[in-house]
């Protein structure tokens, strides 16, 4: 099935849902809202026409107005692949609910989602930072993160010499 | 106990000889390998470059190593750790920073949020072995430039 | 001793049962400890910290801890041109960097909608399949080191040392190579390289068996590795384990073969499966004979693209890559790539600019690692060294 066979299967699954198909470039992207997410997964899971058993990747991304998830799913035994976004305005937190309980794999992903970007994911059994420390400031892969110049008395700067170019580097 | 107290004199010139040779031809450091630079130093302790030969055996605990190897990117998380095994290692010891991350920071300098500089900004530095990753050959000159560096010292001075 | 024997762990039991049986066992007998492996560690193959909380010998949990090599990939890549990445991709997984360089370039090649020509895809195969052999050398080495044997070691260093020399007579580097462009190659072969390549396929025949002689069906090897860790099929593909991880578990399931690229659909190989011969599927030593199996079949690969070389007349490696990478086609792709540890996926966004939106790696390690916490319980401390040795992960990738 393509993607855009996949998200009309979906739609007269869950009509109430409000999925959305947008355009993009080279496949096309189905939209989800946060409040359908587990019940989408669940549909795309278990059905047997879609059988999404594998979540191939989960990535955060950051738009010039939102800040979404990326999921990359993929079906083993039918051999089709679905991109799936779910998000919301980047001024308020961004809360998505968790699909760890339906992928296992995305438990860690999650979490450096939450690390890289600072979107909450609900019902996490663990949410923690992964990747940077547990103290660490802000989110780095947001626009506008600001690194900071030291941590526990280790400086982080770059040293002498002066800086090597505007607006690049720490 | 012995270091410092006396001016250098010829007893102690032959004592240095003695000691100095004996701590330079048995250089164990301690398994430091972070990233990409340790697949090198593990390339290097087998049977090609052989390191053994130099009488360089690594160790995997602080307590029993003089040397400490950094290979490798050292991270903020990882720095504070680094210091702790430095701290834990006896004295006299000393410090080879292997590769541009260790040394400066490598590929990373600009944009890495995480990365220490140099790994001379948390622990003093002995020798800098330039490359990344540095080839077998450079890690092995790296290792003979400090047992030059320690045939130089006198146990009349503490080690600086 | 014999306390342990008086609990019988069942193989195949779940965390939580687990849990309650060395509950129970606790209260008569004694407390847990809490056991810090890492980060600083012979065995755990880079910078991991795992907290165990064991009973004795026995592990009751076990918690993984990333993030000490963490390296700012995924930033990095946003403040740089498209093909000043291509030598940070070298650096996740270092052990085999021509895959690397091989899953980010085809990325943006299906995105920037770039044909190359079969000569640079049959080179590419050839680099690609020998980093990976050179890979599952560094594998065996250091898992046969973790077990406790130092000869293996030895000899596999060895084996690679003749494969990082071909890499160097190629492009000048030994473990990072930067050497798969976008488009293209950074620089064709050198007069007489296939010539060498040939040279060494000869001396690798017998070679296996000479490391299956010494390491795989070793006695103590097998004893150590067998029935241990098992990881059945549906978990694997739950927490996403991929690569020899996955073949171990007797699931067939291979990029090469499943969703070609680069021209592996035309390449006569066969893909070894985990079949439990020494004790269960899926456990340790099914992962680790995969990987050896693997070799084999990267050198049937070799043989056949080096004989495709010598017949294919030259030309230019340079000739796709695009004039400038100032304008690109907007979009984003996820593509993924068979790499020597599991499936090595790259997710690129592209707004047009010389430069990407945002780059996310994939990595097949991450994922292997997050397996711990569920298949560790139950098992000795020393089991978890194998453990960790078999699922190969190296912490590049993990922390990117």
């Amino acid at each position: 099935m393509t993607i855009p066979e996949i998200h009309t299967y979906l739609r007269e699954k869950l009509p109430g849902a409000g999925l959305e198909l947008v355009e993009a470039h080279p496949d096309p992207v189905i939209r989800v809202p946060a409040e359908a997410m587990i019940e989408v997964a669940g549909v795309l899971r278990d059905d047997s026409e879609l059988h999404f058993e594998c979540l191939m990747c989960l990535s955060g991304l950051e738009t010039a107005e939102e800040m979404l998830v990326v999921y990359h799913l993929y079906s083993m035994r039918h051999g089709h692949k679905c991109t799936l976004k779910c998000g919301g305005p980047k001024g308020d937190q961004v809360v998505v609910p968790t699909v760890c309980r339906i992928w296992p794999t995305a438990e860690w992903h999650e979490r450096e989602a939450f690390d890289l970007f600072g979107i909450r994911f609900e019902g996490h059994p663990d949410p923690r930072r992964i990747l940077c420390p547990d103290d660490w400031e802000g989110h780095p892969l947001r626009k506008d993160y600001v690194p900071q110049e030291k941590w526990h008395d280790i400086p982080l700067t770059q040293r002498g010499y002066g800086r090597s170019r505007e607006g690049g580097g720490l | 106990m012995i270091e410092g107290r006396f001016g250098p004199n010829i007893i102690i010139t032959s004592a240095d000889r003695v000691i100095n040779w004996a701590r330079s031809r048995s250089l164990w450091p301690l398994t430091f390998g972070l990233a990409c630079c340790a697949i090198e130093m593990m390339a290097t302790n087998a049977s090609r470059f052989d390191l053994d030969r130099f009488g360089i055996f690594p160790r995997p605990t602080p307590r029993q190593s003089d040397c400490l190897l950094v290979s490798g990117t050292v991270t903020a998380k990882m720095g504070e750790r680094l210091v702790r095994l430095y701290e834990q290692m006896a004295e006299p010891k000393w410090v080879i920073s292997m590769g541009a991350c260790a040394n400066s920071g490598g590929p990373y300098y600009e944009h890495g949020y995480h990365v220490v500089k140099g790994v001379d900004q948390i622990i003093p530095v002995d020798v800098y072995i330039p490359g990344c990753p540095p080839r077998p050959e450079a890690l092995i000159d790296g290792f003979l430039r400090l047992r030059e560096k320690i045939m130089r010292e006198t146990i009349a001075r503490k080690q600086a | 001793m014999s306390e342990l024997k008086e609990l019988d762990i069942p193989l195949g039991a779940s965390p939580e049962k687990i849990s309650r049986l060395l509950a129970d066992f606790e209260d008569v007998h004694g407390e847990r400890l809490m056991v810090q492996m890492g980060p600083q560690h012979p065995a755990t193959h880079g910078v991991l910290r795992v907290e165990l909380v064991t009973d004795g010998e026995m592990i009751a949990e076990a918690k993984p801890h990333i993030g000490y090599l963490h390296r700012c990939f995924e930033k990095v890549c946003e403040n740089l041109t498209w093909p000043q990445i291509v030598p940070y991709t070298d650096r996740l997984d270092y052990c085999s960097s021509m895959n690397n360089n091989l899953g980010f370039v085809l990325a943006c090649e299906k995105l920037f909608g770039i044909e190359v020509s079969e000569r640079v895809q049959t080179i590419r195969v050839l680099v690609a399949e020998l980093n990976r052999i050179a890979n599952h050398f560094i594998v065996i080495g250091t898992y046969g080191l973790d077990i406790g044997a130092w000869t293996p070691f030895l000899y596999v260093m060895q084996e690679r040392e003749h494969i990082l020399d071909l890499f160097d007579r190629l492009c000048g580097g030994r473990l990072l190579l930067n050497y798969i462009w976008i488009g293209g190659l950074s620089h064709d072969l050198p007069e007489g390289w296939l010539r060498q390549v040939r040279d060494y396929l000869d001396y690798m025949k017998g070679k296996i068996k000479e490391i299956n002689d010494l390491l795989s069906y070793n006695k103590i090897f097998i004893e150590r590795l067998a029935n241990v860790a098992v990881i059945p099929a549906e978990v694997c593909i739950q927490y996403g384990l991929t690569g020899p991880n996955l073949r171990g578990s007797g699931v067939k399931w291979d990029l090469r073969k499943n969703e070609p690229y680069s021209g592996y659909e035309t390449y006569d190989f066969e893909i070894p499966v985990g079949r439990g011969e020494v004790g269960t599927v899926g456990d340790c030593f099914d992962r680790y004979m995969v990987r050896v199996r693997e070799i084999e079949q990267s050198l049937r690969i070799i043989e056949q693209a080096v004989a495709r070389l010598e017949k294919m007349p030259r030309d230019d490696v340079k000739a796709a890559i695009p004039k400038r990478f100032t304008k690109v086609p907007e979009g984003e792709v996820y593509f993924r790539t068979e790499h020597s540890k599991g499936e090595l996926g790259f997710y690129i966004v592209s707004n047009g600019k010389a430069k990407p939106w945002r780059v996310k790696c994939r990595a097949p390690s991450f994922s292997s690692l997050s397996v711990i916490p569920k298949v560790a319980p139950g098992l000795l401390i020393a089991d978890m060294v194998a453990l960790i040795g078999s699922i190969d992960i190296v912490l590049g990738e993990v922390d990117r």
